[in-house]
């Protein structure tokens, strides 16, 4: 990890190691074009943004990451996204066991109507990962020990989830997604919902996850990208324009409309 | 003048008085409308507004008034020795307005009778007359005054708004005091039938034989109101009708909102549909002609002794009747369900089933409950099926295979024909309507709160 983020390292879509690929990646809704080619690794255990002005396929692409995009009628996909140098695409591939191992956080806190307990057990109950309920309760607890939320709710955990404040509720889904043990952990504009403070812890949490768990997150702001991530891509017309370090993009952006996003010009 | 013509009348004038009240503000206007304050077209609707609904007002208080001030007259008029018997009285009257009517011929009364009836025809004619005078003035006045009031900056928008609030209010009136009317008028038969027979025998009484001598020689049994069996009976087939819709309406509805693909669902959600437009009588007769036929036959086989009219049958085919009903409701409170708890489901890992059961299902558990609990409110009241599959022999029992009777189909079988109106035996109709209100409303109540419920925590 300390090699990758030397800032010396030279901009490329190519990483050493990555823990997931995407080449030649085209995506179509009905006839309508939104990703053009791209090519971008996913570094282990870094947070990689995804920025780019609305529109551009950032979502479009980080939910191809975990084959969300297959609950949507009319998506065609051509090209590879790899897990571990497998195609994820690939027939033989179990959606089911995929997303268990790519876990993903959405841009609005989606709770289930459940008990706090209930919705972090979800995954592990679905998945058979527990034998009894010590195991379960274990799990429940490292989970949301991990999402930060644990001294918060942990005299009420038979309560509705729905009744924690906004950021207390991503930071559930955070634990949800962590109780699956996934490697990946994608998230769309989590904090775009949350107000200042809630954003920061969410933050804070992220940058502790990085030593756990690969995280790719699309964001919309800027600072938001610059402080939590270690690489950063930069997509426009769903076309990835750039990427390379988050340090480099930021302060050294090769390219014109990088620079153009970033400087605030357009977006 | 017919009151019809009379209507079309008080239309045409209308329709004038919208032109004039027009004309009149364009001429106002001089070519520029934004000199009104408010367009041509509410001066219009203003005058013809103040000139039809004053002359529809005097014809309702017309007609409010019309036939006791009539009446009135005419009794004014008769001999002292008919006034002081009322049966006497009603029966003259009787004849009176037959005679006005020039239905009197073969009628042998009294010559002061045939008198009043002549007077009768009079006073008729003038009063027609009358009415249209009264109505067109009003009319005619109200058409004037409104035009006269029409200036540059009268408010005619408002004011249009107005009349139109009360046009409203007024139609949801009548909409109200209707099923209030139909309640109270349930509700004080029904209390005339309690006088008769003791509440608590009605509720709770295990015979129910309504049987009742109508002419003192006749010889018939005392008759005996318990509704118990009744109400068993409709629990009966309403149980039997919801364990075909539940079921079939709850899993039709998971295929159609959750699993079918858009191009198959455009074609089978209206065709289930259709299942709700089927008349009620082609179920009754599908159930009494082919499918009570069918489990009896087949139950013969079996050596099952079914009654060829079966709670079974016609419990059956009401639950086929109410499966879009329930499919349709169920469908719409889970596709309120919001996508955001599918997607974070799948993006567990968990199968569509897994989410359906899981998340989809518990999610719209309240509003699904209020669907199943509306169905049984409509199954409590359904009645050409069980009028013609389940039988009129109240049987307390709960072998779906003999036949019951419920409490819809004893109503139907207490109107029917001639009745005399104040014996027990066709007031307990009324008790028994009153009881099906009762608990429909209940039903209904309970069931809306229910759905309401759900439908606030995700808006």
């Amino acid at each position: 990890m300390a090699a990758v983020s030397q800032s010396a390292m030279a901009a490329k879509p190519s990483v050493e190691n990555p823990k997931m690929t995407a080449r030649n990646l085209d995506l179509f809704y009905s006839d309508n074009q939104a990703l053009y080619e791209v090519d971008l690794d996913i570094a282990e255990k870094q947070v990689t943004a995804l920025i780019g002005p609305s529109g551009c396929g950032k979502s479009t692409f980080l939910r191809c990451l975990n084959r969300m995009n297959d609950t949507i009628d009319g998506v065609t996909i051509k090209g590879e996204v790899t897990l571990d140098g497998r195609d994820i695409y690939d027939k033989r591939i179990d959606v089911v066991q995929l997303r268990a191992r790519i876990g993903m956080v959405f841009q609005k806190p989606n709770p289930f109507p459940k008990s706090i307990y209930d919705n972090v057990a979800y995954g592990p109950r679905i998945h058979g990962l527990v034998n009894s309920r010590d195991e379960l309760d274990e799990i429940v607890m490292t989970s949301l020990e991990r999402a930060g939320l644990l001294k918060e709710v942990k005299d009420r955990l038979q309560s509705p989830a729905t009744g924690l404040s906004g950021g207390q509720q991503q930071r559930l889904c955070i634990a949800r997604a962590v109780a699956v043990s996934p490697e990946v952990i994608l998230m769309d504009e989590p904090c775009s919902a949350l107000d200042p403070i809630a954003t920061a812890k969410v933050e804070e949490l992220i940058d502790e996850l990085r030593s756990n768990y690969t995280i790719v997150i699309v964001t919309h702001s800027m600072q938001q990208a610059a402080r939590v991530s270690q690489r950063t891509a930069f997509f426009h017309l769903g076309k990835l324009v750039e990427v390379g370090e988050t340090d480099q993009i930021f302060t050294n952006p090769k390219d014109e409309r990088t620079k153009g996003y970033i400087t605030g010009r357009f977006g | 003048m017919s009151l019809s013509f009379l209507l079309l009348a008080v239309a045409a004038l209308c329709a004038l008085s919208f032109y004039f009240g027009r004309q009149r503000a364009v001429a106002l206007s001089g070519g520029r409308h934004s000199n009104l304050h408010s367009l041509p077209v509410h001066y219009g609707a203003y005058t013809a507004a103040w000139c039809g609904l004053p002359a529809l007002a005097l014809l309702l208080i017309w007609y409010m008034f019309q036939g006791s001030v009539i009446e009135a007259l005419i009794v004014s008029d008769l001999p002292q020795e008919i006034l002081d018997d009322s049966g006497r009285l009603s029966l003259a009257l009787n004849s009176i307005s037959l005679i006005a009517a020039g239905n009197g011929q073969h009628l042998t009364v009294e010559p002061e009778i045939v008198d009043a009836g002549r007077r009768l025809a009079n006073i008729q004619t003038i009063a027609n007359a009358a009415l249209v005078v009264v109505m067109l003035s009003g009319a005619v006045l109200g058409l004037s005054l409104s035009y006269r009031k029409i200036t540059a900056d009268m408010r005619a928008r408002n004011n249009i708004e107005r009349i139109a609030r009360y046009v409203m209010i007024a139609c949801s009136a009548i909409a109200i005091l209707s099923t209030v009317g139909i309640v109270f008028s349930l509700l004080f038969e029904a209390l005339h039938f309690f006088t008769k027979i003791n509440p608590l025998e009605f509720l709770f009484g295990l015979e129910w034989s309504p049987q009742t001598a109508i002419r003192a020689d006749q010889v018939a049994s005392e008759g005996a109101f318990g509704a118990i069996p009744l109400f068993v009976g409709t629990l009966l087939i309403t149980l039997i009708a919801m364990c075909v819709a539940v079921p079939i309406g709850l899993f039709s509805a998971i295929y159609m909102g959750e699993y079918a693909s858009p191009k198959f669902r455009a074609i089978a959600k209206p065709a289930l549909e259709i299942l709700a437009g089927v008349p009620t009588v082609v179920y009754g007769f599908f159930a009494a002609l082919t499918v009570a036929p069918f489990l009896r036959d087949n139950g013969a086989i079996l050596g099952l002794d079914v009654s060829s009219e079966s709670a079974l049958a016609a419990g059956l085919v009401m639950g086929i009747m109410i499966i879009p009903f329930v499919s349709s409701l169920s469908d719409d409170v889970m596709s309120q369900v919001p996508k955001s708890l599918r997607d974070g489901s799948y993006g567990l890992g968990a199968t569509k089933s897994e989410t359906i059961r899981n998340v989809i299902f518990p999610a719209a558990l309240p509003g699904i409950v209020g669907a199943v609990l509306l169905a049984v409110s409509r199954a409590i009241g359904e009645t050409m099926i069980v009028v013609m599959a389940a039988g009129l022999a109240a049987n307390m029992t709960a072998n779906p295979l003999q036949a019951v009777t419920t409490v819809t189909v004893q109503i139907v079988t207490l109107l029917v024909g001639d009745q005399e109106f104040d014996s027990a035996k066709t007031l307990s109709a009324f008790a028994l309507g009153l009881v099906l209100f009762l608990v429909t409303l209940g039903l209904n109540v309970f069931a809306l709160k229910v759905v309401q419920k759900y439908r606030e925590k995700y808006d």
